[in-house]
């Protein structure tokens, strides 16, 4: 939901770039190239704000939650969080920042050990860093994160099978608060879920919000759920942001092709409308991001592509007809979302 | 070949004048060591050639299981079939002998799944999986059988299907994975066209291709089809009809613009208030209270009563609501359904 977030920037990315190699041979290993997973992204994220990171399957956005974390070193770029950059730092001082930046991982079956509790599970955060709770109060501790979740804390001593899918992702949820984060990135958090118990997941996501003042990234594909938890987005296409601007200037005034086809395609529960929509139907599929296409990545699916797209490769700015950054020669805006012919 | 197909299709009693499809009162169960599994009690569906019957439920509601009733590819055991019918053409194919079964399974009724990469052979081309079916169903040679598929993959626009046909699987995009399956259910020309989810694995981009694709081939052909999904947005653009399923019942069939309009099933109206939606801003979500029941132990009465908010001691004891008529074209599981049809649109 749109609550005023204060101005005060908790997470700066600059330049972010991860390359992963690709080689040949066994023993003697010779890089042949690179799949540019993340190739420069640059995003801020501030207190209390929601930034939703949209795009589909082999866009980067689960890379770039993987290198927000720590769980992937950048091949170049740098990770600000409260003015310090997170790439440079190692040992203890590394394994204190990341106190302050925790994740919520997709699939709830398979993200929690079978074999600990649910106690074991939520309290392992403790035994990383023992010095934030002391060990005698750690049980009571584990308690309180279970209640914050919605779950029974007498249920501390269950394993995660006994847990239906809604319910082991509030436990995932619970871990990453565990360590009284600012930053959660959560990475499609509800798309393993059913829509009914998805809904009921988005609603503790947004309480959490209010209560502790969080600072959330949120992926998903799913378009809708992102306009609706959002404040912020940021779209992607083959490792780079291609358009980003606050909900209403994505959803309602979109700039970059690639963002309207992608709007356009999202079927609307609205039987009313079938046919009426405004649906740009893309062609093909992704490029390798092992060799993406020259300038403009998304030139070789879009209708608007000219010869300046393959030379120049288009900057993530504003422009004449775009009042938030769009990264397109031709930005402009088209509403796909309401549009009725 | 014209005449091979005649003589493959004559199933006995096989009356081109009865419905297309018509499942009646089936029942399925899976006997498991934690006790029985009652996933489908009683389903009734029909289906007309040419019209999309959305079948639409959380997992677990018994939707895929439903589909591998009428394809005959249940797991047995676990998995038996133990009541109801299910028509084709006036011909019940649970009554078949298993080789009878297998001809209709391609020939008459063919089934999309989910999952494109698991679905196919990952040893074999493309091609010759295709080929596969005219070489056995239509004892076409190598050669015709390789021409047959070249054309069917044109037909789902596989570009350069020429040289495709000699890729593996594990070489085409999710997409292109998913029009080789459509193609094979093609293949033989089936008058049913079961989807179980075919494009909840795909990013919306490549599902519109895909929908978009169905529909045209559905026109084409004047083909039944039968969608499988969770996805209210898929079902409300592509739907002609709607049956919503709830624990291995179907608790509200309507036309699409009736259910969405006004749903009559307290279910139904809480799905369609708890989803998000792209083109309203900052709606409140609804939040449907508990989890689906255990198939292991479904509540007496209505199914859904423990998650309701318009359940009454009526709803809460056997017998469960019988299927009342809304109107002609639309039924509804549920004593108040007056109640739930009245009330404030869901959406809008």
């Amino acid at each position: 939901m749109s609550q005023p977030s204060s101005n005060e920037v908790v997470l700066e990315t600059h330049e972010l770039v991860k390359h992963f190699p690709i080689t040949r041979g066994i023993v003697f290993q010779k890089k042949i190239g690179a799949v540019r997973a993340v190739d420069g992204v640059d995003l801020q994220l501030r207190r209390g704000e929601t930034l939703g990171v949209v795009g589909e399957s082999g866009c980067g956005k689960s890379t770039l939650a993987k290198l927000l974390v720590g769980l992937e070193k950048p091949t170049s770029g740098a990770i600000n969080v409260r003015g310090q950059d997170m790439t440079r730092l190692s040992g203890g001082e590394l394994r204190k920042a990341r106190r302050n930046i925790q994740m919520v991982l997709q699939d709830p079956y398979t993200s929690l050990n079978p074999r600990m509790t649910v106690g074991d599970i939520i309290g392992e955060p403790f035994d990383i860093h023992p010095e934030v709770v002391p060990a005698a109060e750690r049980k009571q501790r584990v308690r309180e994160l279970l209640d914050l979740v919605g779950l029974n804390p007498e249920h501390i001593n269950r394993y995660p099978h006994q847990f239906s899918g809604g319910q082991r992702q509030r436990i995932g949820i619970a871990r990453a608060l565990a360590l009284k984060p600012e930053i959660i990135v959560c990475d499609e958090p509800v798309s393993a879920l059913d829509v009914s118990i998805q809904a009921q997941v988005i609603n503790l996501l947004e309480r959490l919000q209010d209560e502790l003042g969080l600072s959330y990234i949120f992926i998903a594909h799913d378009l809708s759920v992102v306009r609706h938890i959002a404040d912020r987005v940021a779209v992607m296409y083959l490792g780079k942001v291609v358009e980003i601007g606050v909900e209403d200037e994505i959803y309602e005034r979109p700039t970059h092709p690639y963002t309207q086809a992608l709007l356009s395609a999202v079927p609307v529960p609205d039987p009313t409308l079938r046919g009426q929509r405004d649906q740009i139907v893309l062609e093909g599929d992704v490029p390798s991001p092992a060799n993406p296409p020259s300038g403009c990545r998304f030139r070789t699916r879009c209708w608007k592509a000219q010869d300046i797209c393959a030379s120049q490769e288009p900057a993530l700015a504003d422009r004449e007809h775009s009042a938030h950054p769009s990264a397109c020669h031709f930005a402009e805006e088209r509403d796909v979302v309401h549009a009725v012919e | 070949m014209t005449d091979i197909k005649a003589e493959i299709d004559v199933l006995p009693g096989l009356d081109s004048s009865a419905r297309l499809l018509e499942v009646e009162g089936l029942h399925v169960e899976f006997r498991t060591q934690v006790g029985i599994a009652r996933a489908i009690n009683g389903v009734d569906l029909h289906l007309d050639p040419g019209e999309t019957l959305a079948i639409l439920g959380e997992s677990g509601c018994g939707k895929s299981v439903t589909a591998q009733a009428i394809m005959g590819i249940l797991d047995t055991p676990p998995g038996f079939v133990t009541g109801g019918a299910i028509r084709y053409r006036g011909v019940d194919l649970l009554k078949l002998p298993e080789e009878q079964r297998r001809r209709v399974r391609a020939n008459h009724v063919a089934m999309i799944f989910q999952d494109a990469l698991s679905a196919l052979n990952p040893v074999f081309p493309v091609g010759w999986q295709i080929a596969e079916l005219f070489r056995v169903h239509r004892g076409m040679s190598r050669q015709d059988a390789r021409k047959r598929s070249i054309e069917l993959l044109d037909l789902v626009k596989i570009p350069a299907a020429r040289q495709r046909i000699n890729d593996y699987p594990h070489q085409f995009s999710g997409g292109m994975r998913q029009r080789v399956m459509i193609a094979m259910a093609l293949a033989l020309d089936p008058k049913v066209l079961i989807a179980d989810e075919p494009t909840t694995a795909l990013d919306v981009t490549v599902q519109a291709q895909i929908m978009n694709l169905l529909a045209e081939l559905r026109r084409e052909r004047n083909m039944g089809l039968i969608l499988i999904t969770h996805d209210m947005g898929v079902v409300a653009d592509v739907a002609d009809r709607i049956s919503v399923m709830y624990a291995g019942k179907v608790v509200e069939e309507a036309p699409v613009l009736d259910i969405y309009a006004r749903p009559a099933h307290p279910y139904t109206k809480a799905l369609l208030e708890s989803i998000p939606r792209l083109d309203l801003k900052g709606q409140q979500l609804n939040v449907i209270k508990g989890l689906p029941p255990n198939l292991t132990r479904i509540p007496a009465g209505c199914p859904f009563h423990p998650r309701c908010a318009y359940a009454r001691d009526v709803c809460r004891a056997d017998p469960s609501p019988p299927q009342y008529e809304v109107d002609p074209a639309r039924t509804a599981r549920c004593h108040f359904w007056t109640e739930v049809v009245g009330d404030e649109p869901a959406v809008k």
